[in-house]
């Protein structure tokens, strides 16, 4: 069985892994890596558990071949926090009770980062649609939104004192 | 926003009520917490399950040979590698939950586990796992609850007679039994009414759609004892289900729960884990059993799908006189559906004077169901709640007053027996009738409709320990895995029990060695059952801590108060001693500061709830979208009030996917076409608004601080609030679910004919 | 005396009773006297029944005291989700 030696950058470090042949990322973040935060709901980019970033674009990690993240810039859940202080996102989630099981929490996180990166004023039907790729069984996604939300207001006010 | 009964004289908390941070938030905003597919063990191996691809069939031979030669497989199993608990003479459940984890001699539905495999990776399992040469028999098979109940329909279990069946049958059927519910007198009750409606509801199986599939991770050792590490509701009783699979004692088993990613019943029963510990014990070496989305489809326990035959009578003056309700649930594979406690709850809101309630669980082949938030109340509600709202219109009478009119209250006998306690039914429909949604007109193009539901609650066996730290710190530890934010509850207890600040309180959940017995996390009864341990703990530390104080001022314990977390003298000479400083000194006043308590708990108290819900139906398109949502609750008393609209939010949101898209789509040969995410549509955040929460607080007089289980009434009423607001707004009453786009336009379009 | 009311279910042991006075101090007699006044009730309230006294629904029931006038069912012991 050949394996695929794979260079890429991941959370900001350097990382090299060899790939299961046809293996996808997510296999490959969470088997060879070790990043166990990226989470596997379905498999089949249904549900957004395995939310990365890869470039700066959200994608599932399950539909990407390992080798094509080659050379690529990947930030999973665990390269979200700073040392000592959360994202606002992170913060906002807690606070907003925006998880029950948490289990798709991770994906949420990524995905909203990968839209406030992008649109840092959305409105709730923005937030609505820029999250409709990630499944929540748990929470209804009201307090989810609502949180999302609330980091945003939270970001524009902090990056307009800075 | 809260409404709480008697708010002047309601006690005044501290912690309890406030939305501190859930004590595992960080982990899971971090990637940090580690659910059931997270553990890495040297020397893991990968697992991989065979299943038949037929729907009822003979197993004629299975050749493990190939398999067992392939490169890197270390274990093949088969139902021959677990005990006959047949031949042992097991009970009949326990016969059928073995065959149910391992086929022995028949294959009852698609997916149904026939080998297990472990291998050094997945793809060399999943390949060894296909090479397995199973000979099959097909035969025929039933799906539904029409086609098993058929005249000469095959029968699933050729020893089953009907139990409850009057008279008792002379043949084996596929009907497992028969739960009865009667008062007064059917005719004369339906003489007394003046509208008489009569109708038929059919409805589909559906999953519980939890996001992290089924998982674990068993390491056997070579002393006939193994650790398993999975998600689950319950790892008690999980522990002794997988045990009694392999004809092992419970306490050979250590079962650590992981952080489980949704269940909502369905993960309070085993699949894999009797495989994963087999497969370890064989290969001598820790396996990891995951599911994939398919075999969560295809192979776990959705619940029933059904048919009702409902007949209601009311009087012009708004008297529900008599009801009728017959139906018939899918149990799938072997017995179990909740048919039993649907019979129990269809008209439990109401206070009825004449009723026949009966209900049949039925075998076919598909997998046997599994519970789902308040099993069997959602399903029978459909209906009911329908058919009230129809009785509303041909009275002409608004459908709160009808419900207010009719709605059991303390004292009133319910529909299943006991006299009810003090309830909150009608305080919920009030907090509707009288909210601002209620009070707005229907926006231009929409529909409005509502409907309530119940569900019993449960208290159960908990046990808790309680600990304090040298520095004073306050350490809760408990056996019930936490699905909703329970943590978060039990923390909030400790801070308010002992008055200090809820972040110097840890929640833990403990394995099944290091912490005593606990039901399942399920009925709703964490906050409750677990929640009483917990203040029994406590409490019983209050008083040690107040001896303590006494021994260190030399007085009498009476003269000490535990007071706002301090030790105060009554007299106010003494510096107050605080938990710290009490534990500092623990060794000289009788050692560490510990209790641990158990108790069977009682005086769980019912949940009612009234959801009110506004949708617009694009009559061209058959496509229905909820434009506002309302939902109260009877919380009895919220703990967390977030986790408490957590719950809320996401049982209605479950209602509404059952409402409109979610159901089993079998092809004729029995097979499931639908078994993703993609063609099982599940409510996504762009399909709603926000769902508004007014948390009703009725307390339950038999809990110290008047909780209530509050996980599962809300999906109880949300498919039949939304059939009713199609109604008002296309003139189209819809019976079966989904009710999908497809359907919906096809009601609309015969309209009128 | 105690009042023990019948769920149709059980009608085929218990035929046209629907209520019964009866003298029993716990549920662990109860049973015992009602297995004796209808042959084979004692098997049908087995492990998966609860009782309910004077309202309050128990699923261990079986070694519970009956406090004098109370009012006794029982139920399908119901799971939860």
């Amino acid at each position: 069985m050949s394996r695929t030696h794979v260079s890429c950058n991941i959370n900001g470090d350097d990382v090299d892994f060899l790939s299961e042949s046809g293996g996808s990322l997510l296999n490959a973040l969470r088997d060879d890596v070790g990043l166990m935060g990226v989470k596997e709901g379905c498999g089949t980019g249904d549900c957004g558990a395995c939310s990365v970033l890869m470039d700066d674009r959200v994608t599932c990690a399950c539909l990407i071949f390992a080798p094509e993240a080659e050379g690529r810039s990947i930030v999973t859940i665990e390269g979200l926090a700073g040392a000592d202080e959360l994202h606002p996102l992170q913060q906002c989630f807690l606070e907003g009770a925006a998880l029950q099981c948490g289990v798709c929490t991770p994906g949420f996180l990524m995905a909203a980062k990968a839209l406030l990166d992008n649109n840092p004023n959305p409105t709730e039907t923005e937030v609505r649609y820029a999250l409709a790729g990630n499944l929540c069984r748990c929470t209804g996604y009201d307090k989810i939104i609502r949180s999302v939300l609330d980091a945003a207001e939270g970001m524009r006010q902090n990056g307009a004192q800075a | 926003m809260t409404m709480t009964e008697d708010p002047k004289n309601a006690p005044s908390y501290k912690w309890v009520g406030s939305r501190s941070i859930r004590p595992d938030g960080l982990d899971k905003v971090t990637g940090k917490a580690r659910f059931g597919a997270d553990l890495k063990l040297p020397n893991m191996l990968e697992g991989a399950v065979t299943r038949s691809p037929h729907a009822h069939a003979r197993i004629v031979s299975i050749d493990t040979s190939a398999a067992e030669a392939m490169p890197g497989v270390h274990a093949v199993i088969t139902a021959a590698d677990l005990p006959d608990l047949a031949e042992a003479g097991a009970k009949t459940d326990d016969v059928f939950m073995s065959a149910k984890v391992l086929a022995r001699d028949k294959v009852l539905w698609e997916g149904h586990p026939v080998a297990a495999v472990a291998a050094t990776s997945r793809e060399q399992a999943r390949a060894a796992a296909d090479a397995i040469d199973v000979v099959y028999e097909t035969l025929p098979h039933v799906l539904t609850v029409d086609e098993a109940l058929a005249d000469g329909a095959p029968v699933l279990h050729d020893t089953m007679i009907t139990k409850g069946a009057d008279p008792v049958p002379e043949h084996a059927s596929n009907a497992a039994s028969r739960a009865l519910h009667e008062r007064g007198e059917l005719d004369k009750g339906f003489a007394d009414a003046d509208l008489v409606l009569e109708r038929e509801y059919t409805t589909k199986p559906v999953h519980q759609g939890y996001i992290e599939p089924h998982a674990c991770v068993a390491d056997a050792g070579q002393d006939g004892r193994a650790e398993l590490f999975v998600s689950s509701q319950g790892h008690f009783s999980m522990r002794a289900m997988t045990a009694t699979t392999l004809g092992w004692e419970p306490s050979q088993l250590n079962v650590t729960p992981a952080e489980i990613g949704g269940g909502f019943g369905g993960k309070t029963t085993i699949y894999l884990e009797p495989l994963a510990v087999r497969l370890s014990t064989k290969a001598g070496r820790p396996v990891r059993l995951v599911m994939d989305r398919g075999e969560v489809f295809k192979a776990t326990g959705p619940t029933s799908g059904s048919r009702m035959k409902i007949k209601m009578g009311v009087t012009n003056d708004g008297q529900i006189t008599a009801a009728e309700v017959w139906m018939a649930f899918e149990a799938g594979a072997f017995p179990g559906s909740p048919v039993g406690a649907a019979a129990m709850t269809a008209i439990a809101c109401y206070d009825i004077p004449n009723f026949v309630v009966e209900g049949f669980d039925v075998v076919c082949n598909k997998p046997k169901v599994a519970a789902y938030r308040a099993p069997g109340a959602p399903i029978i509600a459909y209906g009911i709640e329908s058919i009230i709202d129809e009785l509303a219109k041909g009275i002409e009478m608004d459908p709160i007053d009808l419900r207010l009119k009719n709605a059991a209250v303390e004292g009133t006998q319910a529909s299943y027996g006991p006299q009810f306690p003090r309830i909150g039914f009608v305080e919920t429909l009030e907090a509707i009738r009288d909210s601002e949604h209620y009070k707005s007109p229907v926006p231009e193009g929409c529909g409005r409709g509502m409907a309530s539901g119940f569900w019993f609650n449960i208290g159960g066996n908990s046990t808790a320990t309680v600990h304090i730290n040298e520095d004073g710190n306050v350490n809760v530890i408990t056996g019930s895995p936490d699905i909703g934010g329970s943590r978060a509850s039990m923390a909030l207890f400790a801070a308010e029990e002992f008055g200090i600040d809820v972040d110097r309180v840890s929640a833990n959940i403990a394995d099944t060695q290091t912490i005593g017995f606990n039901d399942v996390t399920g009925g709703s009864r964490v906050t409750l059952a677990t929640g009483s341990v917990v203040i029994d703990c406590c409490r019983a530390i209050k008083e040690d801590l107040r001896r303590r104080a006494a021994k260190t001022w030399d007085c009498e314990v009476d003269d000490v108060e535990w007071v706002d977390g301090q030790a105060q003298h009554a007299s106010g000479t003494e510096t107050p001693l605080s938990l710290a400083d009490l534990a500092a000194k623990a060794p000289r006043t009788g050692g560490p500061i510990s209790v641990t308590k158990s108790n069977n708990v009682r005086g769980a108290g019912a949940g009612f709830t009234t959801q009110l819900v506004d949708v617009e139906v694009d009559d061209e398109l058959g496509v229905c979208r909820v434009v506002r949502y309302t939902t109260a609750q009877d919380a009895g008393k919220a703990i967390h009030p977030s986790y408490v609209e957590g719950q809320m939010q996401g049982g209605v949101v479950q209602g509404i996917g059952w409402a409109f898209n979610e159901e089993y789509i079998h092809r004729p040969d029995g097979t499931l076409d639908n078994p993703s995410f993609l063609d099982y549509r599940i409510p996504v955040a762009s399909d709603l608004p926000m769902i508004e929460t007014i948390v009703v607080e009725v307390p339950n007089p038999n809990h110290p601080y008047g909780v209530r289980g509050v996980g599962e009434a809300g999906i109880v009423p949300p498919m039949a609030a939304i059939a009713n607001a199609i109604d008002d707004a296309v003139d189209c009453r819809l019976v079966d679910l989904p009710m999908s786009p497809v359907r919906l336009l096809d009601a609309i379009n015969q309209r009128g004919e | 005396m105690i009042t023990v009311k019948f769920s149709a279910s059980l009608r085929d042991l218990t035929g046209e009773d629907d209520e019964i006075e009866i003298d029993a101090p716990t549920v662990r007699r109860l049973i015992k006297l009602l297995d004796e006044r209808y042959p084979g009730i004692g098997e049908r309230l087995n492990d998966a029944t609860s009782v309910a006294i004077n309202g309050e629904i128990l699923p261990d029931a079986i070694y519970e005291d009956i406090p004098d006038g109370a009012e006794v069912h029982f139920l399908a012991t119901i799971a939860g989700g």
